[in-house]
């Protein structure tokens, strides 16, 4: 079973990675960014099982480890 | 003084702060490896010293934060007992939220080895005494993420209780954006828990404890501890 988790900086914490990159994607001429934030991805492979049981283990991932829930959000998804 | 000093995999500067220790109490500090379950049974100082535990994979202090170790310091913490993080040990506490907040990366996004200037904020804590409110000091940084980071609610409750300990200013001590290095939400440099008994800071005072190799500014905060753990 494949899986995501997806963590990104929670609204109006800086973000001055994201800001470099979006300085640089404007430096390259690419046009119409307006801002850029940067996050994370987790792809994970689970065995096989119950998909409620792998979306509440990897909330709990998040919960411990994966996301600062300080300053981060984390989305969860059972892929396949 | 028994001091315990944790090691996890990438600290390095465990040694800095054996070597202060030493010099500082006379006693020397025992090094203990972060996959041990127990601290030495007499410690009342435990130290995370400086470094980049895990190559700083995840974020900065993340997985030695859930290393087995820390319970040990945990329970160490909620007796009462002395927990000193500096630099990557900050980064630590804050992630197994023994402190508040987080270490972001520093504003200008470059990393940072200087020596900067910090005020003392009160002398009346454990890490301290032996200096007096508004003394300013001269103490190293080496650091990439010291950016101090806490939602308002938390940042209010920090400056209200007095548990701001140590902040970025200039060399005349007062508080300015140009001196405050890593963009810190109120140039804070350095913070206490609750109980006064767990503290975080970005620099490295055991690096200026030796009169050989510059100022000895750093000594004051392990003459502190010594003071506070040989009257108890």
């Amino acid at each position: 079973m494949k899986a995501r988790v997806t963590v990104t900086l929670k609204n109006g914490v800086l973000d001055p990675q994201g800001k470099a990159i979006e300085g640089a994607l404007k430096s390259l001429g690419i046009e119409g960014v307006e801002s850029v934030r940067q996050g994370k991805v987790f792809e994970i492979e689970l065995a096989d099982g119950d998909k409620t049981k792998a979306e509440a283990a990897l909330k709990a991932a998040a919960d411990k480890l994966l996301a600062n829930t300080v300053v981060e959000n984390y989305r969860v998804e059972v892929l396949s | 003084m028994n001091a315990a000093v944790v090691l996890f995999p990438g600290s390095n500067r465990e040694g800095d702060v054996a070597s202060a220790i030493k010099r500082i109490s006379g006693k020397a500090a025992n090094i203990v490896w972060h996959a041990d379950s127990d601290l030495p049974a007499d410690t009342d100082l435990v130290v995370l010293p400086g470094g980049f535990s895990y190559g700083d994979y995840l974020r900065c202090g993340a997985i030695a934060a859930r290393a087995p170790i820390m319970d040990a310091v945990r329970a160490h913490a909620e007796r009462g007992g002395l927990v000193l993080g500096i630099c990557n040990g900050f980064q630590i506490l804050c992630e197994a939220q023994l402190l508040p907040g987080v270490l972001q990366r520093n504003a200008q996004l470059r990393f940072m080895c200087k020596e900067v200037f910090l005020r003392v904020e009160r002398s009346d804590t454990p890490y301290t005494r032996r200096y007096n409110a508004g003394d300013v000091l001269k103490i190293p940084v080496a650091h990439g993420e010291g950016n101090y980071t806490a939602d308002e609610e938390t940042i209010k409750r920090l400056e209200g209780d007095g548990r701001v300990l140590f902040r970025y200013v200039s060399p005349e001590g007062k508080t300015d954006p140009k001196w405050n290095h890593n963009g810190a939400t109120n140039s804070i440099a350095g913070i206490l828990s609750e109980k006064l008994n767990v503290l975080g800071l970005m620099p490295h005072p055991e690096n200026h404890v030796d009169p050989l190799i510059g100022p000895t500014d750093g000594r004051g905060l392990f003459e502190s501890i010594k003071t506070v753990l040989e009257a108890a």
